[in-house]
């Protein structure tokens, strides 16, 4: 198929998995299948980053494995831990029967008592996963370092039973907040896209698609007045989700357009401005304002 | 390339593809070898024929950040699509562009960056292929002396906001590998352990760890605004934006004739968005300068920020139009509850100053370093102090 066509065709896959995806977003993915690079996905909190990874598993029809990192992870909790407990019970078993040591402690350290965390997981598949690295810039350069060479031999050596390569190679994406640079070494080794707010029309098809029951006044007036919010200066903008969010109050608060009372819209807010400084610098005659361009 | 029928052709695009790849090294995009090569995977997985496909197939390649991602697109234009001039990138001074003129191999051109600041540059040609990283080292001898005073022109501005923003980046890396140190270095709690295992009669099946943990010292960067130091402010103020974005715990305040915390401001990553909400905070900067108020006002309402692992660190000249005798009372104080007291002067540095002004006079018995910060070099200097913490 030429590359034009099987961009086109990825994005209907991807919007029949519940994703609206832009076709620059498409190509990108599609290079992602091809040259079995990292992804690296920027962007503000709540555009639909994490989301990609999950969508791509269910397109791919593979299991998804999510790190989730944070500040102090090891690897302990990234790759792989004995169980030292059953280990341990194991010996105690073990001292009563009459058992070559040799044999005791190949035992010991066989597969059964490796706890297999989310990184060594992913290379054992028998089939390709999905590996989300949910806010690498979180976790401390250590790791990152770590991942780096993970990334680029896809093996891990666990001491007691030698070196584990991988079965088959999963599909890596890395997601970054920016709350801390990441090294360049890492940056150069991923195929980078900048997720952006969406634009007035995707987010429509979004709403339209996650919130079906709405009706087509109602998306749009909700759409537009979460894009002019956008604009606004506000310490956190309002994501994808937050919109999605506020769809759903609004038809349990059965409003049935913006502008019919404005009292259940200001107090529907919570859904959208997360900060005390975002929901008290917007007033009341503030949002009127919004509501009217909105609708 | 199967695809194509005319071997040359092929050949030609082939070439095309990676000189745009060495262009966008030149215009520091951090891409290499394995660029070069991937991008012909690109085309061959995107088809030629859609030259968008090609435009975000390369952009997802070339990139990573997104400095370069707001970049890309005019690159691509400029290199791609020849009669759309409108390419402000071949206009920019340190720029080495236009593509046509390049060699085919010319390695010796890329460096443009580094050529034109000094000619030492040029010494390793050999290596250069590999990474970009060589040219940043070469300038950054030659900028590291240089009073933040005389540069003058904006793309050396730039490179020097780049080192001590990278600086910051590794003030903290240091102190996060005396920590790790630590943490290997954590050991079995044995009475803890006892008490653990008492219920599995004694048996250490879950064992206690002592941890020995250094914490981050929380910085707080103060930096004077006024008039007089207007020439080294926007500099500082890029300095604090290192520091507040590499330090999980740090906060900034700017002053002149009062106290405005820019953390928050500091902290965007928009970087004109920054700056308009600098502006809008700083109305009224580059006026005289009250020092004692301004660390009064410190005191009175961000006392708080002072722990016993605060270090404080106040950019200033010591120009005071205010009381010394106020301004050295608010130093004891912050001095009683901070873990240490910084004060860099830019002016220290110039031969011939001594800080005879009666503020500076004040002060000084007070502080725990009073160091120069009028180049790169002085404030590299300061990287023991803070990571010896």
């Amino acid at each position: 198929m030429r590359g034009e066509n099987r961009v086109a065709d990825l994005q209907t896959r991807l919007a029949h998995a519940g994703y609206i995806a832009e076709r620059s977003l498409s190509a990108t993915l599609l290079l992602f299948t091809d040259l079995q690079r990292p992804l690296l996905l920027e962007g503000d909190p709540g555009v639909g980053k994490t989301e990609i990874a999950r969508v791509l598993a269910k397109v791919f029809e593979c299991p998804l494995i999510r790190l989730q990192c944070y500040e102090g992870l090891d690897v302990n909790a990234a790759v792989y831990e004995w169980n030292y407990q059953h280990q341990l019970l194991a010996i105690k078993l073990l001292e009563q029967g009459k058992i070559n040591p040799d044999d005791a402690e190949q035992q010991i350290f066989s597969d059964k008592y490796l706890l297999q965390r989310p990184l060594l997981q992913a290379i054992t598949q028998p089939k390709s996963p999905v590996l989300l690295i949910d806010e690498i810039d979180r976790a401390d350069e250590e790791f990152e370092a770590y991942l780096l060479e993970l990334l680029s031999d896809f093996q891990i050596s666990v001491p007691e039973l030698g070196t584990i390569s991988a079965v088959t190679r999963p599909f890596v994406v890395l997601t970054s907040n920016g709350t801390r640079e990441l090294s360049d070494a890492l940056r150069r080794r991923c195929l980078y896209h900048y997720v952006e707010y969406p634009e007035f029309d995707k987010e429509l098809r979004i709403v339209n698609a996650r919130v079906p029951e709405i009706g087509p006044q109602l998306a749009r007036q909700v759409v537009s007045f979460v894009q002019e919010l956008r604009k606004l200066d506000l310490r956190k903008k309002p994501g994808i989700a937050e919109t999605l969010d506020w769809t759903a109050a609004l038809l349990r608060l059965e409003v049935p357009s913006l502008d019919a009372d404005p009292q259940v819209v200001l107090d529907s807010l919570v859904c959208l401005l997360k900060t005390r400084e975002d929901s008290a610098g917007l007033g009341q005659i503030e949002v009127e304002r919004l509501v009217t361009r909105a609708i | 390339m199967n695809g194509l029928v005319a071997q040359d052709l092929a050949a030609v695009l082939q070439g095309r593809l990676v000189e745009f790849v060495r262009l966008a090294r030149a215009h520091d995009f951090h891409v290499g070898v394995a660029e070069e090569i991937d991008a012909q995977r690109v085309a061959l997985s995107c088809g030629l024929n859609d030259a968008w496909c090609l435009h975000w197939g390369l952009r997802a390649l070339l990139c990573s950040e997104q400095d370069e991602w707001v970049r890309f697109d005019e690159l691509f234009d400029a290199y791609w699509r020849p009669t759309n001039i409108r390419s402000s990138y071949q206009a920019t001074p340190s720029a080495p562009v236009d593509s046509g003129q390049r060699l085919p191999d010319g390695r010796s051109g890329q460096q443009g960056v580094a050529a034109e600041a000094d000619a030492e540059g040029d010494g390793a040609g050999a290596d250069a292929a590999d990474s970009g990283a060589r040219e940043g080292a070469s300038v950054g001898e030659h900028l590291a002396t240089a009073d933040f005073q005389l540069l003058a022109d904006s793309g050396q501005m730039r490179a020097m906001e780049r080192l001590v923003e990278r600086l910051a980046r590794k003030m903290r890396r240091r102190l996060i590998r005396r920590q790790r140190v630590h943490r290997q270095g954590r050991r079995i709690h044995l009475r803890g352990t006892m008490r653990q295992c008492l219920r599995f009669g004694g048996m250490p099946l879950q064992l206690a760890y002592r941890q020995r943990c250094r914490r981050q010292p929380r910085l707080i960067l103060i930096v004077d605004v006024s008039r007089s130091m207007s020439l080294y402010s926007t500099l500082f103020l890029r300095f604090a934006r290192g520091i507040v974005n590499a330090f999980r715990d740090a906060a900034a305040f700017a002053f002149h004739t009062r106290l405005v915390p820019v953390t928050d401001a500091l902290r965007q990553s928009d970087l004109s968005r920054m700056r308009d909400s600098l502006a809008l905070i700083s109305q009224g900067w580059s006026g005289g300068t009250r020092i004692g108020e301004c660390l009064g006002g410190f005191n009175d309402e961000y006392a708080r920020l002072l722990t016993s692992r605060s270090l404080v660190i106040i950019v200033s000249d010591g120009l005071d139009t205010g009381d010394p005798e106020r301004l050295a009372q608010e130093l004891a104080r912050i001095r009683g509850r901070c873990r240490k007291l910084i004060w860099l002067n830019p002016l220290l540095g110039r031969s011939g100053y001594e800080p005879r002004t009666q503020g500076m006079l004040a002060a000084l018995p007070l502080l725990d370093l009073f160091a120069p910060a009028h180049n790169l070099q002085s404030l590299q200097g300061l990287e023991p102090v803070l990571t010896g913490l």
